[in-house]
């Protein structure tokens, strides 16, 4: 990428990924993932925790830490946590599935993230609830244009 | 292999502006820090392993390994990194860690040369490089080094290109200011080949120093171009007495 | 099944019902499919899209990913130690290639 394009870029707006921004996800989408998931039943706020910088080094790798407060036994524990993003061209980001056997409910892993946005965690319980977080992230763009 | 110590990371560096040099990563996130000091995290340490089998295997007409004659790297190839780019002896070439294991690989085990930037050499070079972690650089500048190391400090000073700037400008006048997103740093290369973001792969020092050369507008050499590498050499030297760090995690 | 670049940490010994954590690494390009090469093609998808543990041969974790993880993903989980056996990392992409790494849990009382 030439710098002339990197200029034209930063002024555009143009996400991180190369897309105009038209055909990025919306916090529409991001809630039509949830509902998906949900099929449609009622999210508490609380009981999740999701650790994420307020500004992302990087939007190609942010790193992002889910905890849900559950005892992980057979009887009460998380089936799933999911990680959404609103501005992403796809909203669903990750899924990881655990189950009593997982002992902790923590996750971690490193996503990209397009633009800045709120991004969400959802956690799925056994039974049946779903609870989430959400955080802000600002993405920068790095202050030189790379080009390789 | 001990992890990077808080000791290591404060050894300073002498400047002529008087003021300590440090690390990038001391202008890192914390978690970024983190990523870099973890070695079960660090995305480098995936290029280490492959080097650490490539150390193994055997290559070339010779079909000997790494190993057939350096035995084991953690004895052989400690503090080697540190000491590098350095000229060698029977040719006159100035050499950074790429270009020796290259010439290693073509000259002693018959093997084809590996290409600038492939998995492979940077994946060894960053092998042989951790086996010098926590180690301060130290490096020759004066009898055959001297002429190599006048042009790569010459170069740092130079006004270049379309922006007009030179290496000082930014790295010596303007470090700890904010260039959009980033920190300037004191342009120490203490963790070469450096695992950065923007690349989402390990990448060497000369893949950098073009990056910057394109950053400002100025002209790109070749990987392996004299320019690059008597600049490396002035980089070594800024960097006397900080600890090696590779395979760093940057932006 | 492919040679894996990939790395995991883990203890080698617990005690029974501890909560082990596990890191896991892979070298992998995760390419979006969103990215157009130095001609101005678009460079294909090619990413992990599932990884799974099992331990003594039942799942006991799995993820789901898509191009919104980054290059050479690492994940970080825990695990329930139950009983003294090998635990199977692996990692699957979308063009079949399936890569692992097995483990040895010894359990103790």
């Amino acid at each position: 990428m030439t710098t002339r394009r990197g200029a034209i870029i930063a002024t555009l707006g143009v996400s991180v990924f190369g897309l105009p921004r038209a055909t990025i996800a919306t916090p529409q989408m991001r809630d039509e993932a949830i509902a998906a998931i949900t099929s449609g039943a009622p999210v508490g706020d609380g009981r999740v925790t999701l650790t994420i910088p307020g500004i992302a080094e990087n939007g190609l790798s942010v790193y992002t830490t889910v905890a849900v407060d559950s005892p992980m036994t057979a009887a009460d524990h998380v089936r799933a946590i999911h990680i959404i993003a609103e501005q992403n061209p796809i909203a669903r980001l990750v899924t990881f599935r655990l189950g009593p056997r997982a002992g902790a409910a923590k996750v971690s892993t490193n996503i990209r993230l397009a633009a800045s946005q709120h991004v969400t965690a959802l956690a799925e319980l056994s039974d049946g609830s779903f609870w989430r977080d959400a955080k802000p992230v600002v993405v920068t763009l790095a202050a030189c244009v790379d080009g390789g | 292999m001990k992890r990077l110590t808080i000791a290591a990371l404060l050894v300073i560096a002498a400047t002529a502006h008087g003021e300590a040099r440090t690390s990038g990563t001391e202008l890192l996130s914390d978690a970024l820090r983190a990523q870099q000091i973890d070695e079960a995290a660090n995305p480098g340490m995936l290029w280490v392993a492959e080097g650490e089998t490539l150390w193994q295997a055997p290559a070339g007409s010779a079909n000997s390994s790494c190993a057939s004659c350096h035995g084991a790297a953690a004895e052989s190839m400690r503090g080697v990194a540190a000491r590098y780019p350095q000229v060698d002896s029977r040719s006159g070439i100035l050499l950074n860690l790429e270009a020796r294991i290259s010439r290693c690989r073509t000259l002693n085990q018959g093997a084809e040369a590996f290409a600038f930037e492939s998995d492979a050499l940077l994946a060894l070079t960053a092998f042989v490089a951790r086996q010098s972690l926590g180690m301060p650089i130290g490096v020759a500048i004066d009898g055959p080094a001297a002429p190599f190391y006048a042009e790569g400090e010459a170069f740092f000073h130079r006004r270049q290109g379309q922006l007009n700037l030179s290496c000082a400008q930014c790295h010596d006048d303007n470090v700890g200011r904010r260039l959009r997103g980033d920190t300037i740093s004191h342009a120490t290369a203490t963790g070469y080949p450096v695992y950065r973001l923007e690349w989402q792969s390990l990448g060497s020092l000369q893949r950098r120093l073009r990056a910057c050369s394109l950053g400002v507008r100025a002209r790109q050499f070749d990987y392996g171009a004299r320019e690059y590498l008597s600049l490396e050499l002035y980089l070594a030297k800024r960097s006397e007495g900080l600890a090696i760090e590779t395979p760093a995690v940057r932006r | 099944m492919s040679l894996a670049i990939a790395r995991v940490s883990m203890p080698a010994e617990a005690r029974r019902g501890a909560v082990i954590d596990i890191k896991a690494i892979i070298r992998h390009p995760m390419e979006t499919g969103y990215r157009p090469d130095s001609m101005g093609r678009r460079i294909p998808r090619h990413i992990i899209e599932q990884f799974w543990v099992t331990y003594g041969g039942t799942e006991v974790f799995g993820m789901d990913l898509t191009q919104g993880v980054a290059a050479n993903p690492f994940f970080a989980f825990s695990i329930l130690a139950t009983e003294t056996a090998e635990l199977v990392f692996t990692w699957r992409d979308d063009r079949g290639e399936v890569f692992t790494v097995t483990k040895h849990l010894t359990v103790t009382e």
